[in-house]
């Protein structure tokens, strides 16, 4: 079957979007079905019944992004057609209303399979929807469907998914990062303007790095943790992907509140994200962080990174060179304090309630049964980690000793943000890798979120945007994205996207995959 | 409660093979050179409106799993929050109990697999409890019938959540080698306090004094009904032997101890049971043993190979509780007469000391007050709220929240006996129409209502008195030439004449006089 795609809808961004709908040039319904025949056409995913799913792992083409797990057709929808009747009847609106956009599959929506790439939960449907969910459908937006991630969050490469592996829209033989790679390839191939991600490690700034986009892990507790199924709890942080700097702004602002319900949620009221957003840098200090560059960044990463730094100086930054000295051990403790979180937090995957269940003669050996057959390799080693971290005798040399080293790292920002406004980075050391490269290799693995984990102990906002192209190593000719991390003191989140603003308008970076191996992007596609 | 009685006397009845002492330690417990060593561990079911974490209702008693939501089965991605009222109770208990409150204190997660646990962890206290270092006065009767206070400390006092219930079907009763298992969550999450002693108990009737005490005061603060056979107030017990001077011995712990009663038994069985294995030259393991109250014994339920790893963390889904002493003297505010205040208070109106308990843990303190308040004899009083009272409600298994009565009906009553207008058999007869009426009516107007009345008028008795005199001469020739028995027909008599509402004593009165003169 060959289809007719709608690109001026499809790479639209979501201001734009919001837009067109506003002034009556195209209904919710047009938006939303545009991008559900562009994710039938380009995703691999069976685009039969109200809720279309992915194919399973044999099945997968190496040509399809394989971006969503789930596809609620028929809800999302439903949900445009009331959109387009309480706008035709002339309900106030929210200024996303009618925007489509996917969910990261670690947020719970009620009536929607929530599996979390794991086996563990096949088949499970929560009974309740996040508090994130919640919001987005208060803000009148449409979720198209939940989107494929590392198993329970673990991993920088989407690899780790029990149903297959995300391939990137840049090149669709490597990886788009993780662990939110499905919402990170849905919004770079054009499936969605918008996605949720959830970022523990930089599993938001990574993917987006990897594949053009803004992603935002907001300041830790802005973003209810309410439904958002737990990794590391104290580093767990729902956000933002988007195209533009402008829709990231947006969509962070549609779902950060105060939630009751989550007792880590700060009550400080975040300062409006839009209202300097247009003040430019001049007269900014942005300091460079010296343990954040060089050894074991790629040489290509590192050009794209000062080319960044020299463009922020003519636009008025001054740039300075600033220290974080406990940052070089930063993940170390991550990869103890997230794993022992996680091994507690895993702990209700026992078959008892929900999910996966192997039977057995007895209670305990059920328990065994279902986790052993439940969780993949990665996940298995993270509970065996955070086990042991957590084991009397070992506590005080591994869990204890990481908290004093994340209060260090926490202090070394603050003392750092007396000196400099904002701090900058590369996002990830390496662009885009191919996929299997590093798949059985996790001390390698973990290396990709050097620079984004002292962000995530510390608590702080921190943000990825498209910092240009760079060729992969062992590729010549290649130009894959790299991103610039910006990261901001705590609840300065406003400031953080006033940096990013003003480097995007210099930038000019077009988020559209190219290359030989990029996702088709237009007109007629034959499968 | 039926467990606030005396400490039973019974004998452990399965140490006959444990070899037979002649000296002993002054109560008999264990022979000469030993000491016990107890201490306690007692939770406590909260009736805040609310569990711990989630709204869901903490009712007891309903249909299997209809009081849960996400949070307390632990659904992923369901979070925690602190119950506020819990807090401030788990405080008011922590200051009854005279402990100090920790100005900040947080969570920590108990990591253990079970299938009622929800989330496979406990939300608890581990390093920084609530309160700390607490203590309880404790009166102990000895032999010769005098009473003897004794401390006994209190380690900590920390908030954590209760469990779901297991059900197992099959032939054990007991998970292993249950054909399949079900799991109410309906208590899961619902607010626990666990209160822990230091080992400072030596005999069982300490133990079971500090357990009474302890259910008192939080009867009277009024953070739970502590009720133990219903599982509102739980107890477990860490039971050691040791020669005199030495270090402690190695402790097992006792389970399923499910009133005072119960307490004392195991206590007594478990110190001889060590004792004679140690003194057979073997050594005491540290396990947990569970009572079986019908057999009268403890038995192994598991062996503790090494200190079982729960794997403490602070709970990263929740934040510090802070205290600050404006907060913590608030409370303080709403600390209630605690009851050993409350016994020397009606011991000295002038109530029997064993009744005070039945009135104080019993909780019909609040009647007592409003019927003294209202006139009534305190001594009368207690008397009726620790007998007839109970009796009758048991009776008509109400509760004496829950039956209508109140203080002044109680001070009427007692009033109508001592002015001689119902004797005491109408007492209850009227006690058992005003519970019957729901409390809408009145003793007087029940006893109106019913013609319940004694004659006590002296001119209508003395009349009635000389009409069966006149018509039995036979008898009274009888009574005068010796046979006093005889009067007890006339007695009778004049009972029928009257309905049975005659005075007795006055009857019996006025018969003497008319017969002899
Ligand atoms: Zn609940």
């Amino acid at each position: 079957m060959a289809a007719t795609q709608r690109p001026d809808l499809t790479q639209a961004s979501a201001a734009d979007l919001a837009g067109s709908m506003a002034a009556g040039e195209v209904s919710a319904r047009e938006v939303v079905d545009a991008h559900l025949e562009r994710i039938a056409v380009v995703d691999g995913v069976d685009a039969q019944g109200p809720v279309w799913s992915a194919k399973t792992a044999g099945r997968l083409d190496a040509d399809e992004p394989h971006a969503f797990l789930a596809v609620t057709a028929e809800a999302a929808r439903d949900h445009a057609d009331d959109i387009d009747r309480r706008r035709a009847a002339g309900e106030h609106l929210g200024p996303l209303a009618g925007v489509p956009l996917a969910l990261k599959d670690v947020l719970t929506m009620r009536g929607a399979p929530t599996t979390c790439g794991s086996r563990m939960l096949e088949g499970w449907i929560p009974p309740y929807d996040a508090t994130v969910t919640r919001k987005l459908r208060e803000a009148d937006l449409v979720v198209l469907g939940k989107t494929n991630m590392d198993e329970f969050a673990m991993g920088s490469s989407t690899e780790n998914s029990a149903f297959g592996d995300t391939r990137n829209p840049w090149d669709l033989d490597r990886v788009p990062g993780g662990s939110s790679g499905g919402s990170a390839a849905a919004v770079a191939g054009m499936l969605a303007p918008l996605a949720i991600g959830t970022d523990t490690g930089g599993s938001i700034r990574q993917p987006a790095a990897l594949t053009g986009l803004v992603g935002a892990k907001p300041t830790y507790g802005t973003v209810s943790r309410y439904g958002l199924v737990a990794f590391a709890s104290s580093l767990d942080q729902a956000g933002p992907f988007a195209r533009t700097v402008g829709d990231a702004v947006a969509l962070q602002t549609a779902i950060q509140a105060h939630d009751p319900r989550d007792s880590t949620s700060v009550p400080d009221v975040v300062p409006d994200l839009g209202l300097h957003l247009q003040d430019g840098v001049a007269g900014l200090k942005i300091g460079v962080v010296r343990e954040l560059q060089g050894e074991g960044f790629e040489p290509g990463v590192e050009a794209v990174f000062q080319a960044s730094l020299e463009r922020l100086t003519a636009l008025g930054a001054e740039i300075v060179e600033v220290s974080l000295p406990t940052a070089p051990v930063g993940l170390a403790a991550y990869y103890l304090i997230a794993p022992s979180e996680a091994s507690s937090n895993l702990a209700r995957f026992d078959g008892v309630r929900y999910g996966l269940r192997v039977d057995a003669p007895t209670a305990e050996e059920m328990n065994a049964a279902t986790r052993a057959a439940g969780f993949g390799a990665e996940v298995k080693r993270r509970i065996m980690i955070g086990t042991h971290a957590l084991s009397s005798g070992y506590y005080d040399a591994y869990y204890l000793q990481a908290s004093k080293i994340r209060t260090l790292i926490a202090n070394d920002f603050r003392a750092a943000f007396d000196q400099v406004d904002v701090l900058v980075s590369p996002t990830s050391p390496t662009v885009a890798f191919n996929l299997g490269a590093k798949a059985d290799d996790p001390l390698a693995m973990y290396l990709n979120d050097v620079a984004t984990v002292p962000a995530s102990l510390a608590g702080i906002p921190a943000l990825s945007l498209p910092a240009g192209l760079a060729e992969a190593p062992g590729a010549p000719g290649s130009a894959l994205p790299v991103g610039l991390q910006i990261m901001a003191p705590l609840l300065r989140d406003d400031l953080m996207y006033r940096v990013a603003w003003a480097f995007e308008q210099a930038t000019g970076f077009d988020p559209r995959p190219s290359g030989p191996r990029a996702i088709h992007l237009d007109g007629e596609v034959s499968p | 409660m039926n467990d606030v009685t005396a400490p039973d006397a019974t004998a452990p009845d399965a140490n006959a093979s444990m070899g037979a002492t002649t000296d002993t330690t002054p109560d008999g417990l264990l022979p000469e050179g030993w000491e016990l060593v107890v201490g306690l561990e007692v939770h406590v079911e909260l009736q805040t409106t609310s569990k711990m974490w989630c709204g869901c209702s903490t009712d007891f008693g309903g249909d299997p799993n209809t009081n849960v939501c996400e949070v307390c089965t632990g659904q992923p991605g369901a979070l925690p929050v602190v119950n506020a009222q819990a807090v401030k109770d788990a405080m008011l208990l922590g200051l009854a109990l005279n402990g100090g409150i920790a100005p900040r204190c947080r969570f920590h997660r108990k990591n253990y697999f079970y299938p009622d646990l929800a989330k496979n962890y406990q939300i608890s206290q581990y390093d920084v409890p609530l309160v700390h270092d607490g203590y309880l006065d404790v009166d102990v009767t000895l032999d010769d019938g005098t009473v003897e206070t004794r401390r006994v400390g209190i380690e900590r006092l920390h908030m954590e959540e209760d469990t779901g219930k297991s059900m197992h079907v099959g032939d054990t009763g007991r998970l292993h080698g249950a054909d399949r298992s079900l799991i109410d969550y309906n208590r899961c999450g619902i607010p626990l306090l666990e209160v822990v002693s230091h080992p400072d108990i030596r005999d069982p009737e300490t133990a079971q004094g500090y357990l009474r005490e302890l259910q008192s005061v939080v009867i009277a603060t009024g953070v739970s009904d502590a009720r133990m056979e219903e599982g509102s107030m739980r107890c477990d017990a860490n039971v050691s032997v040791r020669r005199y001077g030495e270090e402690l011995g190695t402790r097992t712990e006792v389970k399923n101890l499910n009133s005072v009663r119960s307490l004392g038994r195991a206590v007594r069985y478990e110190a001889q049971r060590q004792v004679a294995l140690l003194q057979d030259g073997g050594s005491i393991r540290m396990e947990t043993r569970h009572w079986d109250e019908s057999k009268g014994l403890t038995e192994t339920l598991r062996v503790k190979e090494s200190v079982t790893d729960y794997r403490y963390f602070p709970d990263p889904d929740l934040v510090e509780i802070l205290s600050p002493v404006a907060l913590v003297e608030a409370v303080r505010e709403r600390l209630p007469e605690l009851p050993a205040v409350t016994r020397a208070r009606l011991v000295a109106a002038g109530v029997p000391r064993d009744q005070t308990a039945a009135i104080v843990t019993g909780g019909s303190l609040a009647w007592f007050d409003e019927a003294v308040a209202a006139g009534g004899s305190p001594t009368s009083v207690a008397n009726w709220l620790a007998g007839d009272v109970v009796g009758q409600l048991a009776a008509a298994n109400l509760s004496l929240a829950d039956s209508g009565l109140t203080g002044a009906h109680l001070a009427e009553l007692v009033a109508l006996i001592d002015d001689g207008t119902l004797s005491t058999k109408m007492a209850r007869q009227v006690l058992d129409g005003v519970i019957a009426s729901g409390g809408t009516k009145a003793p007087a107007v029940v006893a109106d209502e019913q013609g319940l009345k004694q004659v006590s008028d002296e001119g209508e008795l003395r009349e009635i008195v000389a009409g069966v005199v006149a018509a039995n001469e036979a008898t009274v020739v009888d009574i005068r030439g010796g046979n006093a028995k005889a009067i007890g027909a006339l007695v009778g008599q004049v009972m029928k004449a009257t309905k049975g509402q005659a005075d007795p004593r006055k009857t019996n009165q006025l018969l003497q006089e008319l017969i002899h003169g």
